[in-house]
């Protein structure tokens, strides 16, 4: 049975424009890996197989780099990923009632997507925003400050 | 009082044009470095004594003397800005670039200058979207005025300049992994020697300084060493430094203050003290990896060598405060779980060491506590301590936990005597 192909020319174009300046294909293997999930949402295995020969690496190679950093999904993911910040100064400042919160809004925990595939729930360490505890990124937007009443403003801006 | 890398911040929040920045005297330090020798410009910033602001405080003059010079040595040379900032607590660098990105930038041409490099990347995190944005904004305008790229302002100097914003992953700040990580690599740290200096992107001399280290150097050479170290009130470093506080206080922020100012006048006088009902019980002076200090060292000098021999490292100056009302073993539990998170998994203690950490602390959090736990948690701060791991993060992850079991000791008998923890979550 062929496979359908993943990586869109449209991809794989934007993947070979980073070779010019680097001294190695795999150099851009990060870098691909961003590109392959700005336009799938997420990275699968078939994108690993396809990847493999524009970076002249080996799928477990590219694997063993995507599953390292904590921004690649292997995963699919939602149309729209929240990050709320666990690290010590939201917690301090009460990350674990947004926590509890966003639970209860979504009917979903840390690592899982809604029925409706629109909302993944994620953890993120420390988004440099301490000074403005509890602090949340949703897809790129970031959100301070946060109290639970806040929260559905905030979630209906995103469909 | 100077503030020379944030006197010109807009109030709007916004970044500072090009133009804006040349109105208040940006560019006027490379103007100043294109003048001078490479060699003159690294004695400028050896004779200012600038350290490194990313927390370990290493001389950066010396740091980019190892570097090899002349017509023989391997090219390209690199420089690069670590803008990875993930130290639980620290929101400074950010400032920085989302705000003035010129600072940031001229900060690293005139660095390169000095080093030889003739590529250099911003090293940024993930989270920091808008900074990135800015940063682009800013190449931009500076390829196009001629401070980027080939022959810079008719000196014959050339230099290219690139973002790289990462994936995640806090080992990325250790500046081996950084490298790693900017080859496409897992970002596991690398070992030294060879130092980045003679061996560092892609096998070439490489530089890889701090956001805030960069953007101290425009002034520096723009005014000069000795006006540098005049606004300093320590005796170890010049300079101003970017504190921080977050946590229970009143007005929880960054400000720019001579280096060397005490934390009793950054807490009360910058931070306004603590929020009505709230006691200071404990702080963290420099970002998740440092040891606690007590209301007992408000008169201590927040510089490298004071913040030393109070038994806890200034690191990157932006102080997490605990309060009475919030659990010391809550708050460790919160660090160990993100340091054995955030491990890259390359060395056994760190790897195996901190999950266990975690657990045990957990185990104390939920009154599943053993009198035999602090003896465990005592050994895993020997287990991992330097010398025993591959990189600084393990050793960095037992600083808040040694010194919590020295300061708090009473919090873990009580919870392992009453089998619960007594601080009602806010």
């Amino acid at each position: 049975m062929a496979t359908e192909q993943v990586i869109s020319d449209e991809a794989r174009k934007e993947i070979e424009a980073l070779f010019h300046h680097l001294p190695r294909k795999q150099a851009a293997c990060i870098d691909a890996l961003k590109i392959v999930q700005k336009h799938n949402r997420w990275v699968s295995d078939q994108a690993l197989v396809e990847l493999g020969p524009i970076l002249e690496m080996t799928p477990h190679e590219i694997d063993s780099i995507a599953t390292f950093y904590n921004i690649i999904f292997r995963k699919p993911v939602g149309r729209h990923v929240i990050f709320l910040c666990n690290s010590v100064s939201c917690w301090i400042m009460g990350y674990e009632a947004i926590r509890n919160a966003l639970k209860e809004k979504l009917q979903i925990d840390f690592g899982m997507t809604t029925k409706d595939d629109r909302f993944t729930f994620l953890p993120i360490p420390c988004l440099g925003n301490c000074d403005h505890a509890p602090s949340m990124i949703v897809d790129e937007d970031l959100y301070e400050d946060l109290t639970p009443e806040i929260l559905d403003e905030i979630l209906a801006k995103y469909e | 009082m100077e503030r020379p890398l944030t006197e010109h911040i807009k109030k709007d929040g916004t970044a500072l044009t090009l133009k804006e920045y040349e109105a208040v005297g940006g560019y006027q330090g490379l103007r100043a470095a294109l003048k001078m020798t490479p060699a003159e410009v690294m004695g400028v910033v050896k004779d200012s004594k600038l350290r490194g602001r990313g927390g370990a405080g290493f001389p950066t003059g010396l740091k980019w003397s190892f570097v090899p010079m002349g017509d023989d040595v391997p090219q390209p040379k690199y420089l690069v800005a670590n803008g990875d900032e993930m130290e639980p607590g620290t929101f400074k660098d950010r400032l920085l670039i989302e705000r003035n990105p010129h600072q940031l930038i001229e900060g690293m041409i005139i660095s390169a200058y000095a080093i030889g490099a003739s590529m250099s990347y911003i090293f940024l995190r993930w989270a920091y979207h808008e900074a990135a944005n800015r940063v682009l904004l800013a190449l931009d305008e500076a390829y196009k005025a001629g401070y980027l790229g080939k022959n810079i302002l008719g000196s014959g100097f050339a230099l290219e300049m690139d973002l790289h914003t990462s994936v995640g992953r806090y080992i990325c700040g250790e500046e081996t992994a950084l490298l790693n990580a900017l080859e496409g690599k897992r970002a596991n740290p690398r070992n030294k020697p060879p130092f980045p200096q003679v061996s560092g992107l892609f096998g070439k001399p490489t530089i890889v300084n701090n956001v805030e280290t960069y953007c101290n150097v425009p002034h520096i050479l723009a005014k000069g060493a000795q006006w540098y170290i005049s606004i300093s009130k320590s005796e170890g470093g010049g300079g101003t430094k970017l504190y921080g506080a977050s946590g229970r206080v009143k007005n929880p922020a960054i400000w720019e203050l001579p280096l060397g100012t005490t934390l009793g006048e950054i807490i009360e006088e910058h931070a306004g003290g603590m929020l009505d009902g709230y006691k200071l019980r404990g702080l963290l002076p420099g970002g998740a990896s440092t040891d606690f200090l007590t209301p007992d060292h408000m008169n201590i000098k927040m510089d490298f060598e004071e913040v030393g021999k109070a038994g806890s490292r200034m690191g990157t100056g932006t102080i997490i405060v605990l309060d009475d009302k919030t659990c010391p073993i809550g708050m460790c539990l919160n660090l160990e779980q993100f340091f054995a998170q955030e491990s890259c998994g390359w060395c056994t203690p760190c790897r195996e060491g901190l999950p266990w950490t975690a657990k045990i602390l957990l185990a104390l959090e939920e009154g599943r506590g053993k009198p035999e736990d602090i003896d465990h948690l005592t050994f895993q701060t020997h287990y991992n301590a330097p010398g025993n791991t591959f990189c600084a993060l393990a050793p960095g992850a037992m600083e808040p936990l040694q010194s919590a079991l020295k300061y708090f000791r009473e919090d873990f008998d009580e919870h392992i005597h009453n089998h619960s923890c007594k601080y009602h979550r806010h």
